[in-house]
């Protein structure tokens, strides 16, 4: 298991990927915002912004297909709990499937639903994809996020993998010493391996610290010398962010 | 001979340490190490080596008194401390916590206050120290277990300090991994005190030796001697 999972496609060469942290961040968040804030009665800005996505992505040069696996994740989390609106909906039923009645308006939110969630998904995954995982923490810091959540994901990120590679090796042992017992049995034993990888993180939880402390460590982290955005950045936010709230300015004047 | 207080590296009086759930890992330790020697601490397993060791640059304090280049080690002295003695722990993911080589070498001495100018020219001075230049970019997970090593060692060396405690510094690694960390050990000009049950790798590197036991010095003198006296090596774990 390796870094790649997570930052596979954060290093290629592309415009997209040469932009500041902060301007992706911004712009596509901004989408994101007025996406989700768009009634789904119309139909044609969400062709829009998934229209902003896919000249992003294009952009980009990252493989449409890891693109869009990635997004397709989302869509048995939404099925689950948006496929039964248009069905439970009060108000009108405006079809009749013998049993069911099914509820326009229901329909509505679960389109709406749907497609909000895959943009914003969308977004999210374009943003990590063509950003290296560090260098997007760094972003977010820049932009005031607060420093203790950034640091846990940073951390996270970095030990995530030693954690896993413990866990593989401790499972490897416990293997090798043939434990295909019954079900319960087994339970029992992956608790008390969960239990012992919880404890030995905490003890190199520990030496990290010392280490860190002893290269003078005091709680704050010192700050690199920082890039700066150019033009490019600031034409990006623009040109994402004035798309988004054009085509929502438009369906609010009509 | 007692050596000039200039000439005096660290100083160890009576030092004492249980740790919080009550084990007792130092009694009564007392040591000096000179400026410029190479000292080889021996000992087995659980004999109080890492713990002495965390004492050298405050990280632990117990009872008895440590001093650096003639500063005694307290909160008052703390920063200066951390910027003298560099300590390179045992398993390098321990050390490693940046996501690029980069910002791990920097950690230091951006800690140290250092200007960005400096911090490039320290980190590049550093890697290029342990043979491992132009690997700024890298991540630390993605490395050979002995390139971690060198960046360990490099991110201590970057913040330029006079004295160098290595733990455990060649334990896991292949023979010539072995070899040319050992080398590169050598050619450190620095005070170093390298802890080791590595009985080859104290008489090829080190000038002095000592052995640890039960949280105290048991012997000290020349390796050869030490190193010669079989019933000694035996009687504490070491052969």
């Amino acid at each position: 298991m390796h870094h790649d999972f997570i930052d596979r496609y954060g290093r290629l060469e592309s415009p997209v990927h040469s932009l500041d942290p902060r301007a992706k961040i911004v712009a596509l968040f901004a989408l994101i915002i007025v996406c989700v804030i768009t009634p789904p009665q119309e139909w044609w800005p969400f062709c829009i912004y998934a229209a902003v996505v896919v000249v992003i992505a294009a952009a980009s040069r990252v493989p449409p297909r890891y693109l869009l696996t990635r997004v397709l994740v989302v869509l048995p989390f939404i099925v689950v709990v948006a496929v039964f609106v248009p069905f439970m909906h009060k108000g009108e039923p405006s079809f009749d499937l013998g049993l069911f009645h099914v509820s326009r308006e229901g329909l509505i939110i679960l389109w709406g639903v749907t497609v909000k969630a895959l943009i914003s998904v969308a977004c999210l995954i374009l943003l990590s994809a063509t950003t290296p995982f560090n260098d997007l923490m760094h972003g977010f810091e820049r932009l005031h996020a607060p420093h203790f959540f950034t640091t846990t994901a940073a951390f996270m990120y970095r030990y995530i993998f030693v954690i896993i590679d413990e866990a593989e090796r401790m499972g490897r042992a416990r293997d090798s010493r043939n434990s295909h017992g019954r079900w319960l049995w087994q339970a029992g034993v992956v608790g008390r391996m969960a239990g012992t990888l919880f404890l030995r993180s905490q003890e190199r939880a520990e030496r990290v610290f010392n280490a860190m402390s002893s290269r003078g460590f005091d709680g704050t982290f010192p700050r690199w010398q920082e890039g700066r955005m150019i033009a490019a950045d600031y034409v990006f936010i623009a040109m994402v962010a004035a798309t988004a709230i054009a085509a929502r300015l438009v369906v609010l004047w009509r | 001979m007692i050596p000039l207080a200039q000439e005096i590296a660290v100083r160890v009086n009576d030092l004492s340490y249980r740790y919080p759930d009550g084990t007792g890992a130092l009694s009564g330790v007392n040591l000096v190490v000179r400026r410029g020697e190479s000292l080889g601490i021996l000992g087995p397993n659980g004999a109080g080596k890492s713990t002495l060791a965390l004492h050298l640059n405050g990280i632990l304090s117990g009872d008895g008194h440590v001093e650096i280049m003639g500063l005694p080690v307290n909160k008052k002295n703390i920063r200066e401390i951390k910027s003298m003695v560099g300590l390179v722990f045992q398993d390098p993911d321990d050390q490693l916590f940046s996501p690029t080589v980069r910002e791990d070498v920097a950690f230091g001495p951006l800690n140290q206050r250092l200007s960005p100018e400096e911090v490039d020219y320290v980190v590049s001075r550093a890697l290029r120290w342990v043979g491992m230049e132009g690997a700024e970019k890298r991540s630390p997970f993605h490395m050979s277990f002995g390139e971690k090593k060198r960046i360990a060692l490099a991110t201590v060396l970057a913040m330029d300090p006079e004295i160098l405690v290595l733990d455990e510094p060649v334990s896991n690694l292949d023979p010539r991994g072995r070899r040319t960390f050992m080398e590169l050990i050598d050619s450190l000009n620095v005070t170093k005190l390298i802890i080791t049950h590595d009985l080859e790798m104290a008489r090829s590197t080190c000038s002095r030796v000592v052995v640890m036991d039960g949280g105290t010095v048991i012997a000290d003198g020349q390796p050869s001697s030490i190193l010669g006296d079989l019933e000694l090596l035996e009687r504490h774990g070491l052969m």
